[in-house]
């Protein structure tokens, strides 16, 4: 194992994959020499040159679909989105073409492609800069839907989808770039559609993917004082979800309370209250399935407010105790 | 035409003062920045106040700006108050957007600015949409959006040169040629020739010396005077350089200093003041006393900004602000 962070083991996955296929090009604005908005690639360039390191002008609607396009070919574009908000320039591209080639030719063609994007508010960027659009996709059967919350998964995870054959949206949020943490030293690889038990525990199942996963574990930690045992699971991949680990853990424990940045309302957290009414995990439950997500307003540029609108471990820790309090009456 | 030559003195001053604002504006913003003392990020000005001056000193006070994410001199040009902007910047209630909107986004609609996109070309086609309303309500104004170079090649700046043309509406195309878009040098990422592009949607469009105040003084009223007769389109290329990085994280290693030293000659500052001194308009002496009264401007909005940046929204003050109405209710 090697200590990493969370950039340079999405960066490393980015590397190994241009090194072990040559069909594989890196696509973006500022990428090259510059390094990339947040320094993810550094050094990308230096290594693959402009062969394999395409630079772009602003034009995010364009150079997406040009990515399908490539991928329609054979190509594995991973294509970076400067921000998350502006993958809303990319949704023709993604929904409406990449998620459809293979089914409307049924199975003639593919699209072997990868968006990978830093998403997510706490930089002060404000409105347009800080989004967590990820509910924007996951009502599209096509797309595969990717936001891991530790180094070694977003490296793990990146690497599969790389080799995906469908085209797959990879949110990374802005936040954990700089958190580090064990990657292993050898090749491997995360499969997509598989969660993770982050923490074991017995008395709630906490559900939750990408930064909000440290949240939760955190919260976990402060819970396990007052002799609450939370169970974390980081989901990894919304679409395929991994409803059998979400059934299961809340089969266990008996309670769920699910935690995301995005709004609350329209966001994932409503889709796993269904796979648990709908699975046998509802006849276990000691307590209603509880959602705790984004304030419902766009990302204020204040930092205090920036700081509230979203899940803190004061809030799932204050959730969490409510809900233990309602099934003890 | 010279329509600089028929303003009177006291316009020619104004201008100068403008231009001074913004300098001494951006250089503050700089070094707070740099000290921490704002968050978030942002994207400054400096060597392009020939632009800020005369772009809006060449309109009406009811023609409508646009400005772009690097913004804060054009909200001065159209008559904004720098101790709102500056207590935007630092989040406080005071601030023209109440601490909501942040560096990219100072709207001041008292003064017919309607605020900055943060999507690079994002408010292209929105002036568009806003000069067909005018047209509409039979008002004899333009709408006047700035764009970078590497604005001018998202599809949304070439789908709105086209539709502003067919719908024929008062709108000013302002493009800040500034020869980058980040780390993308225009003359690698731009194809052909802005002003030609423009030109080919048989728009009227003119390339300027953009340093120089009152050729760019010129070029927006004659555009101006044609946009409102002719209810026609108009399309200015305004070559300028943006004397720091793109924005506070730059390291600039895509252009040498030597380039930069070049630029900074032409100063677009220095070069009014000459003409100012040469026709005895102003002395060196109130030369001298402008420069004073802008600074010590700057450093009064940077105490106001400071002494009330304490008073913020609460989040439920802000909430009321997600949908129209919700601030009465
Ligand atoms: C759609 C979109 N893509 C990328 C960005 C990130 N970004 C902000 S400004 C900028 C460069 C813009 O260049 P230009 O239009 O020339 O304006 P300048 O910054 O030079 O004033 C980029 C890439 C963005 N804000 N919006
Ligand atoms: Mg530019």
């Amino acid at each position: 194992m090697k200590i990493m962070t969370y950039a340079e083991a999405v960066r490393e996955a980015i590397r190994e994959e241009l090194l072990s296929d040559e069909s594989v090009y890196f696509i973006g604005e500022d990428i090259g020499l510059y390094g990339g908005c947040f320094g993810l690639s550094r050094g990308l360039w230096e290594e693959f040159g402009e062969e394999r390191i395409i630079e772009t002008p602003i034009t995010e609607g364009a150079f997406t679909s040009a990515a399908v396009g490539m991928a329609l070919m054979g190509l594995r574009p991973i294509v970076e989105i400067m921000f998350g908000d502006f993958v809303s320039l990319t949704v023709d591209a993604m929904v409406d073409h990449a998620a459809k080639y293979h089914f409307m030719s049924a199975g003639q063609v593919k699209v072997p492609m990868v968006l990978r994007t830093p998403f997510g508010s706490g930089t002060g960027a404000a409105a347009q800069h800080s989004q967590s659009l990820e509910a924007m996709y996951l009502n599209t059967p096509g797309l595969k839907v990717i936001m891991p919350s530790s180094p070694r998964d977003a490296k793990g995870l990146l690497r599969s989808a790389v080799r995906d054959d469908s085209p797959v949206l990879f949110f990374e949020n802005k936040l954990l770039y700089r958190t580090s943490g064990e990657v292993p030293e050898e090749e491997y690889f995360i499969p997509i559609g598989k969660g993770d038990i982050k923490r074991e525990g017995s008395d709630i199942t906490l559900i939750s993917y990408s930064r909000m996963v440290n949240v939760c574990l955190e919260a976990a930690e402060e819970l396990e004082k007052e002799g609450l045992s939370c169970e974390v699971l980081d989901l990894r991949t919304l679409r395929p979800l991994d409803t059998e680990l979400i059934i299961n853990s809340v089969k266990k424990t008996g309670r769920a309370l699910i935690v995301y940045e995005a709004p609350m309302f329209g966001g994932f957290g409503g889709e796993i209250v269904s796979v648990i009414n709908d699975s046998e995990a509802f006849y276990y439950l000691d307590s209603p399935v509880k959602r705790l997500g984004g304030e419902e307003m766009p990302v204020p540029y204040n930092p205090n407010l920036e700081k509230e609108i979203v899940p803190t471990v004061g809030k799932v820790c204050g959730e969490v105790r409510k809900m233990m309090g309602e099934s003890y009456e | 035409m010279n329509y600089f030559e028929k303003t009177n003195d006291e316009k020619k001053i104004r201008l100068y003062e403008i231009m001074l604002t913004s300098r001494y504006f951006e250089e503050k913003v700089n070094e707070m920045f740099m000290k921490g003392l704002i968050h978030g990020t942002t994207h400054l000005g400096l060597g392009q106040e020939a632009g800020h001056a005369a772009l809006s000193g060449a309109l009406c006070k009811e023609d409508w700006i646009l400005p772009t994410h690097r913004g804060h001199g054009h909200f001065i040009g159209k008559g904004g108050s720098v101790y709102s902007m500056m207590a935007e910047l630092l989040a406080g209630s005071y601030g023209i957007d109440k601490g909501l909107g942040g560096s990219m986004h100072m709207t001041d609609v008292k003064n017919f600015n309607m605020g900055s996109s943060g999507v690079v070309a994002g408010a292209v086609p929105i002036a568009v949409g806003m000069a067909f309303a005018m047209k509409k309500q039979s008002k004899d104004n333009v709408v006047a959006v700035c764009l970078g170079d590497g604005a001018f090649n998202q599809g949304m700046t070439q789908e709105s040169l086209n539709l502003a043309r067919v719908w024929e509406v008062p709108v000013v195309f302002f493009c800040e040629n500034n020869l980058y878009g980040m780390s993308a040098p225009a003359s690698k990422f731009v194809a052909g020739d802005i002003t030609k592009r423009a030109g080919s949607y048989d728009i009227r469009a003119v390339k300027i010396d953009g340093n120089d105040v009152i050729e760019v003084y010129n070029a927006v009223s004659e555009a101006r005077e044609y946009a409102v007769s002719e209810k026609m389109p108009y399309f200015i290329e305004s070559k300028t350089y943006r004397w720091l990085g793109h924005s506070k994280s730059d390291l600039r290693k895509y252009r040498t200093r030597e380039e930069e030293e070049y630029y900074k000659n032409l100063c677009p500052v220095k070069r009014y003041e000459e003409y100012l001194l040469n026709s005895g308009i102003l002395t060196e002496k109130e030369i001298q006393v402008y420069h004073e009264k802008a600074q010590q401007e700057i450093l009064d909005a940077v105490s106001f900004a400071e002494k009330t940046r304490g008073n913020i929204l609460t989040l439920e003050e802000a909430k009321k602000y997600v949908y129209s109405g919700g601030e009465d209710r």
